[in-house]
């Protein structure tokens, strides 16, 4: 019984880490219906600096998360006004080779820079450890994990229903043509929320270096996870991809530590037939975009 | 004079052979006798040319955008390479054939997943696919060898006549035999009318559906056929290395495979051909620069063509070919721009 309650634990913290690392793409495909399956890249350059900052630089853990955050938004931003944005209204073969081209370079960059073996942050000794509450063992690190990312999602969620910007959000998912002729500024909110996406992904990075592991691979080892979130829990609003990253990591940990042979085939069947089932997603709109 | 017999006058007049393709594949031919040293690479590049043909069938003809087409190469190749380990089918020939027919039918079976949804769920449909099969692959590694692959494969001569020698020269000429074979098969799949009906679903389904067309069985048809022509090529890759891993499953591989077909060209065939070829001198160049890290080059090359714009990359390419032709034969260039898929 406790192992099943710390292995929904350890699910649900693997899954709040995932919505983290994926809500951006959420954004990405759903507002411009871009495939950036180098979104990835932004999660790891977060990862990396962070791990720089903490273990070269000795700054203290939760002084660098926010670094991780800010430095992966600005490659986000640079990113987009110079190089995605040019690329909004072509095909989506074009898009995925463009993408699938930065990720092929972002990995060996990184391998170049900093070595193909994996990386570790030191964590303050505080994180470190679990301690037992009704007999369930509860990781410490995870516990921050699920509040970081549960305080996050509520605030996502908040900005999105109750701010301005969260309704000019909304209407550009919804509608983009209309809600230019609103006067939306349509282009500018999508840059903005890209940054904003890439910069939740490179916290989410930084946050995965000792969960997920961080190595130049991560980006094509976790795109097809980051893509399943998506797919699996439709883009019209940020509660679909959510309840999919915590199936997602729920599912993943459950089969992993009971069927442990099935690896990560169960993952993979699981998806096929949600996406046969509803090509649109679980919680997306049934009409075609 | 009808609008239907105007198009198939120019439907005809494409399917004709030029000089052009007799050169190219003459040139081919050649390069088996002047580069006898490189005939491992040749197969290599032979190989990719063949598997990114077959991606062409379905994405420059059909418009199907695969991330997963390593899924039947790899089957190809795994089932080659059961074949002759465990002396099922020894004769090459008859394996290779079977090991087609294996990844045919796994393509029959996913066609009816594949055709379903829009771009992004076919994306993810067949990048799952192909994960899918790798983690399979990985689970059953008694049968597959897990990460260390299928190892001892030994090859029974072709035909009971022909042996494989070791610097590879059977296997040149053995994998150059299936490629035209095939080629001329697929040439004469696309300039058949089923061929041009794929065009036109490629081109507006909605209206393909409209004049008559069975949009899904002919997409299930060219998927299925394209699922054999990588099986081919993957079971080739086992017989002419003799080796089968974990890898062939990778999606690396299905990634490279769009890299060559975009370098090449979409839609006109020889786009897989030429596109191996310049890919595989790439990559050559990349890793002697810098061994470790060609994959960023590789991924510089992708960007720069995507942001270019493949259809003006193209002109740019063709751009001296026709002046000269223009020149010298005084008419206008017979050197068309591929056709390019939107």
């Amino acid at each position: 019984m406790t192992s099943i309650l710390t292995n929904l634990f350890d699910g649900v913290a693997y899954g709040m880490l995932l919505f983290v690392l994926a809500c951006g793409l959420a954004v990405t495909l759903g507002l411009m219906n871009f495939v950036n399956l180098a979104h990835g890249a932004f999660a790891m350059a977060g990862g990396y600096v962070c791990m720089v900052l903490v273990n070269r630089m000795g700054w203290p853990f939760f002084a660098a998360l926010p670094l991780a955050f800010v430095s992966s938004a600005a490659i986000g931003i640079v990113l987009e006004r110079t190089l995605y944005r040019h690329l909004y209204a072509r095909s989506h073969l074009d898009q995925v080779l463009f993408t699938i081209g930065l990720t092929f370079m972002s990995v060996a960059a990184v391998d170049y820079i900093q070595g193909s073996s994996r990386v570790f942050i030191n964590l303050p000794a505080a994180l470190q450890g679990q301690f037992d509450v009704f007999g369930v063992g509860i990781g410490r690190y995870r516990l921050m994990i699920i509040v970081i990312c549960g305080l996050l999602t509520i605030g996502l969620q908040m900005v999105l229903a109750k701010t301005r910007f969260g309704s000019r959000l909304r209407a550009a998912v919804d509608d983009p043509r209309a809600a230019s002729g609103l006067g939306i500024n349509v282009p500018q909110v999508f840059a903005f929320t890209f940054a904003f996406g890439c910069g939740l992904a490179g916290l989410g990075g930084a946050l995965s270096a000792e969960i997920l592991g961080l190595d130049p691979y991560f980006p094509l080892k976790f795109m097809i996870y980051f893509l399943i979130v998506v797919t699996v829990g439709g883009s019209s609003s940020i509660t679909g991809p959510f309840l999919a990253s915590l199936l997602l990591g729920i599912g993943d940990v459950a089969g992993k530590y009971y069927v442990p042979k099935m690896g990560p085939f169960v993952i993979y069947t699981m998806m096929i037939v949600i996406l046969i089932w509803r090509p649109n997603g679980l919680f997306g709109r049934t009409a075609a975009r | 004079m009808s609008a239907s017999s105007d198009v198939g006058y120019h439907a005809q007049r494409q399917a004709r052979w030029h000089y052009g393709e007799a050169a190219f594949w003459l040139i081919v031919l050649a390069c088996g006798f002047v580069f006898p040293t490189r005939y491992l690479i040749m197969t290599d590049i032979l190989r990719l040319a063949l598997f990114a043909m077959s991606l062409d069938l379905i994405l420059g003809y059909a418009g199907i955008v695969s991330l997963g087409h390593a899924a039947f190469f790899g089957v190809g190749a795994y089932a080659a390479g059961l074949l002759a380990l465990h002396g099922i089918i020894n004769e090459p020939v008859l394996a290779l054939v079977v090991a087609g027919l294996v990844a045919m039918v796994l393509g029959f079976a996913t066609s009816f997943l594949v055709i379903r949804g829009v771009d992004l769920t076919r994306l993810m449909v067949t990048l799952g696919i192909a994960l899918l099969l790798e983690a399979l692959a990985e689970r059953f590694s008694n049968i597959t060898g897990g990460t260390d692959g299928l190892q001892g494969i030994e090859m029974q001569p072709i035909f009971g006549e022909i042996p494989f020698d070791m610097f590879g020269k059977t296997g040149f000429f053995y994998s150059l035999a299936v490629l035209f074979l095939l080629f001329l098969f697929a040439r004469r799949v696309v300039h058949s009318p089923f061929g041009l009906s794929l065009r036109a679903i490629k081109n507006n389904p909605l209206r393909a559906a409209a004049i008559g067309i069975p949009v899904n069985r002919r997409l299930i048809a060219i998927y299925t056929l394209a699922a054999f022509y990588a099986g081919i090529a993957g079971a080739l890759f086992t017989q002419t290395t003799a080796i089968a891993s974990l890898d062939v499953f990778a999606f690396e591989r299905s990634a490279d495979l769009m890299l060559v077909l975009v370098i090449g060209g979409t839609g006109y065939l020889y786009g897989g051909l030429v596109g191996a070829v310049l890919f595989r001198m790439l990559q050559e160049l990349f890793s002697t620069i810098t061994p470790q890290y060609w994959q960023f080059w590789i991924g510089l090359v992708l960007v720069v063509i995507v942001l270019v714009g493949r259809q003006r990359l193209h002109r740019w390419v063709l751009y001296v070919p026709n002046l000269v032709i223009r020149q010298i034969a005084g008419r206008k260039a017979v050197v068309a721009v591929p056709e390019s898929d939107a």
